[in-house]
Formats: C-alpha cells, sequence, structure tokens
C-alpha cells in the first residue's frame, strides 16, 4: 500500500484518515443520544413521571412502565445474583480447574450471546404456557433472571480468579476455614468486580424488549403483584415508536430509559475502575 | 470442619441449581426444535419457501437475510470500529482517551429499539428519497447493526492493541519506523486475536438482533435482489410469529431458535480457538 | 446489606401470596385492542377494584391463549375457523377493512383486481393505475393476523399474496408505514383510519360507515371476544358492559359499527 509516497506523509494520510473516521463515529453515537434527548427532555414533567397511562399511550405519563420496569429487574436480580455468584464461588473454589469448571464457563458464555429472542421464545412457552404464570413479573423476571445468569457466573468467576492467592493463603495460615476464607477474604476482595457484573446485568434487563415483551405482556395499569402484567418502558417505547400513537410520548420514554441505562452503566464503570485499580 | 462441609454443599447445590436451568433452557430449544427438522426433512427445512401454516418450512431466506445483514452490519462495523480504536490507541492524548473511551462504552448500552426508532424516522426515509426502493432495506439494517456494534468493537480492539507490550513499539521506533508502520506492521498482528474475538463478539450480537431490524428491514419473506430490497431475518420471524404459532409451526420456531443457537456455539467456539484462551 | 435483601425478598413474597383477584385478562386482535382497551379504561372507572390487562399479539393469537387458559377473554377480528371451534364466541361490533394509501397519493378508487394485483407483486407501479411513475411498496400483515385474514378472504379470494411485501404486526404498525411512505399501500381496520393517511373506495364505495352498515362497502369482519366456556362472573360483568348502551357507544364513536345497531338492522 505504499506508493512512491514516504513513510512520514503515509503517516500523515493514515492519521488523517483515521481521525476523520473516528470523529464521524463519535458524532453519529452522540447525534443518537442528542437526537432522542432533544425531542424527550420537554417530555419530562412530575406529571409524565407519575402518572397513569391513558389512551394506549396517547395521553397520561409512563409511571406504570416506571414501576414495572423497576419490579422485573429487582425480581431477575434477586433470583440471578445469589445463583450467579455462588455457582461462579463454587466453580472456582471448590471445582478449581476441572472438567466441568470449563464446560460451565463455555456453557455460560455461549448462554452470554443468545439472542435475547430466544429468551423470550422460552419464556413465553415454559413460564407463560406451560407453567400457567400468565403474562406477568414473574414470567418476564425469571425470564431475565435466566438470561443474565451466564454473564452473572463469567464476571464473578472473573473476580473472584483475581484474587491473589496469597490473600487465601494468609487466612488458611491464620487457622481460617474454606468458608471463612471465602466469605471473609474472597468474597470481600472481590466485591466491586461481582458488583459490576451484576449492573451490567441489570442494565442489560433493562433496556431488554424481546425477552421481555412475550413474557411480562404489555398491560397499561399499574401492576400490583407478581401476577400482574405490565409494560416495562422499553416495550412501551417499542410500541408507541412503531404504532406512530405519540411521537412526543416516545421521546420521552426513550429518554428516561437513556438516562436510566446511562446512570447504570456510569455507576458499573466507576465500580469496574475501582476493582482494576486494585489489582493492576 | 463441619461448617465447611456444609458450605460445600450449600455451593454446590447452589451451582447445580443454576447449571441445571441453564440446561433447561438449552434443552427445551433443542428438544421443540429439532423433531421438526427431522420431520419436515432436509430439503423442506433448507428451501426458501418459508409458509408454515402450510407445511413449507423453508428457513434458506431467512439465514440468507440473517447473512446479508450481518455481514452488512460488519463492513460498517469493523472499519469504524478498528479506526477508532487504533486512533484512540496510538494517536490520542492520554486525557482524550480517558474521557473518549468510556464514553464510547457507555454508548454500549442503549437498547436496541432506540437504535431501531432513529433508524425509521431519519435512516429509512433517507434512503428512500436518494437511493429509491421501499427505504426498509438491507442496507438500512446494515447501517443500524453496524453502529450498534461498534461500541463492541471498539472497546475489545482497544483494550487488545494497548495490551501489547511497550517493549514491541520501543523496539520498532528504534530501528526508524513511524506511528503507523509500527500500527500497521506490528501491533495489528501482534493483536490481531483479541481484535478477531471483538469482532466475533459483534458479530454475535449482530446475528441476534431483533428489535431494530423488526423495525427497519422491512420483513418481506422474499430474499433480497439487491441491498434496497426489504429482508427478513432468523430473528425477525420468530418474533413476528412466536405468539399465535402452534403445533408444527410453533416447532419450526424453536428450530430457527436452535439453529441460531448452534450458531453461536460455533462462533464462541472459534473465538477460543482464536484466542487460544482456556 | 444482607438484611435489606432478606427484607425485599420477603416482601415480595408476601405480594405474590395474593393471585389474580379481580382481574380479568384479554389478549388477541390489534385491531379489536384500542377499543376494547377504551371500554375496559371507562369500565375500570366505575369499578375501581378490578383490573383489566388488555394485550395485543393477533387474533389467532388471542384465539390460542383462549384455548389454553393463557388469558380470560380472547378478542379476534376473524372469524373461528374450523379447527378453533368451541369457543363460547361474543359479537361486539362489526369493523370494516379499509385500504389504505398515503395522503398524497393522487388515486382515490381501486377495483378488487387491481387490489389483488398489487399485494400479488403483478401490479409494481402507480402510473399503470393513473398515479405517479413511482414503484408501489405493498405492507401486509403477518400470517396468524384476523386482518390479514379477513383481508385474504374477501379482497384477495384465490390470489396469494406476494412475499415481496413487507410485513408489520399490528394495524398501527402498518398505519404508521403509510402515513409515511408516498409511494406505500396497505389494509388495516377501517375504525383505525385517521387523517395521517387515505383509505380508498374499492369498486366505488367509500368506507363510510353508512356504506358499511348498508353493505355497499362489503368488505366487513366481525369484533368477537372469545372465552373457553360460557361467561360467568368477572367477565360476565364486563362482557355484559360491553355491549350495554354505554359500552356499544364507546365502540360507536370509535368508528365501529355496533353489535346493537346490526341486531337493530
Amino acid at each position: 500500500m505504499v506508493w512512491r509516497i514516504g513513510p512520514k506523509t503515509n503517516q500523515k494520510i493514515a492519521f488523517g484518515v483515521l481521525l476523520l473516521m473516528t470523529v464521524i463515529t463519535v458524532i453519529v453515537l452522540f447525534f443518537i443520544i442528542i437526537y432522542v434527548f432533544k425531542n424527550g427532555f420537554g417530555q419530562l414533567t412530575w406529571e409524565f413521571l407519575t402518572s397513569k397511562t391513558h389512551d394506549m399511550g396517547k395521553e397520561g405519563g409512563i409511571f406504570p412502565s416506571i414501576l414495572g420496569t423497576f419490579l422485573v429487574t429487582i425480581l431477575a436480580i434477586i433470583i440471578a445474583t445469589p445463583l450467579g455468584v455462588g455457582s461462579a464461588v463454587y466453580l472456582v473454589e471448590y471445582a478449581r480447574g476441572g472438567l466441568l469448571r470449563r464446560i460451565v464457563s463455555f456453557g455460560a458464555d455461549c448462554l452470554a450471546g443468545v439472542p435475547s429472542i430466544i429468551f423470550g421464545l422460552f419464556g413465553f412457552i415454559f413460564f407463560v404456557i406451560q407453567l400457567n404464570l400468565g403474562w406477568s413479573i414473574l414470567s418476564g423476571g425469571l425470564t431475565l433472571a435466566v438470561m443474565i445468569i451466564p454473564t452473572i457466573i463469567r464476571t464473578t468467576e472473573e473476580a473472584i480468579k483475581a484474587v491473589p492467592h496469597v490473600h487465601r493463603e494468609i487466612s488458611y495460615s491464620l487457622g481460617g476455614g474454606k468458608f471463612d476464607t471465602i466469605t471473609r477474604v474472597v468474597l470481600p476482595s472481590s466485591l466491586p468486580g461481582i458488583l459490576t457484573g451484576v449492573i451490567l446485568g441489570v442494565g442489560r434487563a433493562v433496556g431488554e424488549t424481546a425477552a421481555v415483551i412475550f413474557t411480562a405482556g404489555s398491560s397499561l395499569g399499574i401492576p400490583t403483584t407478581v401476577f400482574s402484567s405490565t409494560r416495562t418502558l422499553a416495550v412501551h417505547f417499542y410500541i408507541l415508536a412503531r404504532e406512530g400513537i405519540s411521537m412526543p410520548k416516545a421521546y420521552g420514554t426513550a429518554t428516561v430509559l437513556i438516562i436510566i441505562i446511562l446512570a447504570i452503566n456510569f455507576i458499573a464503570y466507576r465500580l469496574m475502575h475501582r476493582f482494576m485499580k486494585r489489582y493492576y | 470442619m463441619v461448617k465447611d462441609k456444609i458450605a460445600e454443599k450449600l455451593f454446590l447445590l447452589i451451582a447445580l441449581s443454576a447449571i441445571i436451568s441453564l440446561l433447561l433452557i438449552t434443552f427445551f430449544i433443542f428438544q421443540q426444535g429439532i423433531p421438526l427438522i427431522f420431520k419436515a426433512g432436509a430439503s423442506n427445512f433448507f428451501s426458501t419457501q418459508w409458509a408454515p401454516t402450510r407445511g413449507h418450512f423453508g428457513i434458506l431466506s431467512m439465514i440468507i437475510g440473517s447473512l446479508m445483514v450481518t455481514t452488512g452490519a460488519l463492513l460498517v462495523g469493523i472499519p469504524f470500529g478498528l479506526a477508532c480504536a487504533i486512533f484512540l490507541a496510538e494517536f490520542s492524548s492520554s486525557p482524550l482517551q480517558k474521557v473518549l473511551k468510556p464514553i464510547i462504552e457507555l454508548l454500549a448500552g442503549i437498547p436496541s429499539v432506540v437504535y431501531g426508532f432513529i433508524g425509521i424516522v431519519i435512516l429509512v426515509p433517507f434512503i428512500r428519497e436518494y437511493f429509491g426502493g421501499p427505504g426498509f432495506s438491507v442496507l438500512a439494517a446494515s447501517i443500524i447493526l453496524g453502529i450498534m456494534i461498534l461500541p463492541t468493537i471498539v472497546s475489545i480492539s482497544y483494550d487488545s492493541i494497548i495490551a501489547v507490550p511497550k517493549t514491541y513499539r520501543e523496539g520498532s521506533f528504534a530501528l526508524g519506523a513511524t506511528k503507523w508502520q509500527t500500527v500497521r506492521m506490528l501491533l495489528f498482528p501482534a493483536a490481531r486475536s483479541g481484535i478477531v474475538a471483538g469482532i466475533i463478539l459483534g458479530m454475535g450480537r449482530a446475528i441476534g438482533e431483533t428489535m431494530a431490524v423488526i423495525m427497519i428491514a422491512g420483513n418481506a419473506l422474499k430474499i433480497p435482489g439487491s441491498i434496497l430490497d426489504s429482508v427478513r431475518t432468523l430473528t425477525s420471524t420468530i418474533a413476528l410469529e412466536l405468539g399465535y404459532a402452534s403445533g408444527d409451526h410453533r416447532a419450526a420456531l424453536f428450530a430457527c431458535g436452535s439453529f441460531l443457537f448452534l450458531i453461536i456455539i460455533i462462533l464462541n467456539i472459534v473465538a477460543i480457538k482464536i484466542t487460544g484462551r482456556k | 446489606m444482607r438484611d435489606l435483601a432478606i427484607a425485599l425478598i420477603i416482601s415480595l413474597l408476601t405480594i405474590s401470596c395474593s393471585r389474580k383477584e379481580g382481574g380479568i385478562i384479554i389478549a388477541g386482535s390489534t385491531s379489536v385492542q384500542p377499543f376494547i382497551e377504551q371500554v375496559a379504561e371507562h369500565f375500570m372507572e366505575e369499578h375501581p377494584d378490578i383490573t383489566i390487562n388488555v394485550q395485543g399479539g393477533g387474533s389467532t393469537a388471542g384465539i390460542q391463549a383462549t384455548m389454553n387458559g393463557t388469558c380470560n377473554i380472547g378478542a379476534s377480528s376473524r372469524n373461528l375457523k374450523i379447527h378453533e371451534k368451541g369457543l363460547t364466541v361474543i359479537l361486539i361490533a362489526v369493523d370494516g377493512i379499509a385500504v389504505i394509501v398515503h395522503k398524497d397519493n393522487p388515486i382515490d378508487d381501486l377495483t378488487v383486481e387491481q387490489i389483488q394485483g398489487i399485494f400479488a407483486g403483478s401490479v409494481t407501479q402507480w402510473n399503470i393505475l393513473g398515479g405517479k411513475d413511482e414503484s408501489i411498496i405493498p405492507v401486509t400483515r403477518e400470517e396468524g393476523s384476523g386482518t390479514r385474514g379477513a383481508f385474504e378472504d374477501m379482497i384477495m379470494g384465490e390470489t396469494t399474496i406476494s412475499d415481496a411485501c413487507l410485513v408489520q404486526d399490528s394495524n398501527g404498525a402498518v398505519r404508521e408505514i403509510i402515513a409515511t411512505t408516498p409511494q406505500g399501500i396497505g389494509y388495516i381496520s377501517v375504525g383505525l383510519v385517521d387523517e395521517r393517511e387515505k383509505a380508498v373506495s374499492i369498486n366505488g364505495h367509500k368506507p363510510s360507515l353508512t356504506n358499511l352498515i348498508s353493505q355497499k362497502y362489503r368488505f366487513t369482519r366481525p369484533f368477537l371476544l372469545l372465552l373457553r366456556e360460557e361467561p360467568t362472573g368477572l367477565c360476565k360483568e364486563f362482557i355484559e358492559y360491553t355491549l350495554s348502551e354505554k359500552g356499544q357507544a364507546i365502540l360507536k364513536e370509535g368508528g365501529l359499527i355496533p353489535a346493537r345497531d346490526i341486531q337493530d338492522n
């Protein structure tokens, strides 16, 4: 690729191209957020955030969706975190380097990459229909939990593995048993890493649409029990946008959704930084 | 100690529960889907006619659709993603890196429905106006998906390039090479496995994307003749028909799901082989 | 931290122990959905202790859900097929299928044959029909849609809808595309047509309410509520409300022909 142009000029050209492409990328990514915010910020009134939804979403606010999103996500986290963290602890601390561990890690990696619509397919047939849980926060939460457990297993695994072996040895030499070592030394040290994984899982769950629309349903009422159907923010936005019910409200919903996700990811990022600082 | 024995059993129990639930899903999908492939026969399943209510379960047009859209996404995402990563890693100042990289990673969290929406509102009319066709097209889907996988590719490629030891660069400079020559002939090959892993991850995301694609690809079943034609992917079919499919039709959707699952497994195996991870 | 987790779990368990009290789940046709939502909203104002959840999914999805008990009441915008018989069927209104085009499309009238040609893929340019020199972009619904079923029965007949048509999975989505795509053509529920798009007259007859009632515009289909067995309790109350004067007025205002008016004819 070097013609009669010298390496220095070549570099200048390369630099120019790279700069241009980077600028384009950053502009495009920013544009998306700014476009949504510009059109949606005006919608963010106290009314909007606390009123019920009326007329298929044309009127009223998005409180039912905010509550619904919260409930479904909390349920998913409550189920997924103990299972995910506990599994990772077993795999790293007890099943050291064995075949089981490698198979499970590989399986978790695969499942972490499986399209969310497949979880929606599974959740709809299994939870909604076969287990007769109906379209509900329960169905939605269980489906999301199953979706994020693999991610939590993997990130917790990495976090626990990163704890230097020396720490464990010190604990043993002071007379601590395995359980004590795990709960008082390993887990506290890897906590930021674990939390990062959990929070990233939360971020993914909040933005999820395909898996949720078929399991938690799309009801507009305020959810009262775990068996209530609910329409999460992402689903509400999807329906408002593609049916053209109300563009202003759609933008408003998207703005709220993006703000929540950005906040979540930001927290995860800061945590991950603290975690990295400890060991690198 | 007794406490330790109980603890071990407890953790084992938790691990087994999690593993069982994950296995449950895997088996459920395959168990519902694979029998249909045998029932319908390979020539039916891999034909181009998808009319499940009339006994035609050909997923070939949708496979081609998914492939076209994913390839398009990679054609958009890889050049820009790598350019960003290289620029940030080697040609920009430290404060710029510290600011831009986190921002790009944060943007990875924007939900896919928002991307789809931007696609409908801005990209589709643009394509229809200036390029022709319905606007809901392979092109629209490729661009939007490409943008969606950018943060992934940038992030992982950046990490891979940064991870190349300083000594490589210093040796290269000592021999009189420019930065660009160093990047092109030394760092790139050295970081290659990480970069490829990132690309594979992005590819997996693109193949699995559903909502954004349903919104902007048009979902026509016919195999697209050009990138301006509408297209249907495997994921879109599942989402569009899941609500009402029953019997063999439902099984056929699970078969699509099994196929996608298999592809992800293959991609992961390739990624492991390339990065040499254990 | 641990105490907080325990508290959360306990509260969730207590909430979950109160199962669906005073609630109805309605699922199915996206054509019926907005109307039944409105009726439900009014119903819930009068009965604040009852919750009604309305889902979409399409007519076939609603029929399925009723048959396997996932919902209490199903909503369909087409008649039941042979293998779907066995459910209790209640007619609440009659609606028409409107063929819609973009507001700026100069074409106001189409024949059934022309519509068949468009959706079958044999007619591909608007200027053949007297319109602008542009390609036609037909949009259809997914196979399980009641609206599509009615469209295929009444207008397409033996002709199959082409694979090249764009596909969307709700009335609203089709309407949105047509409203923003100058070369587009699609079909939706008459009751859902608004000022953002234009409904063409077919064989000279506009899909107005009078034409629908007099059957001059003959492309009508029933809006049905379905149950597994005879309605009792809450379901019965809701259905009676929908069929009452108040309920029927809401449907009429929305642009449908309420069942009452048909029975009176």
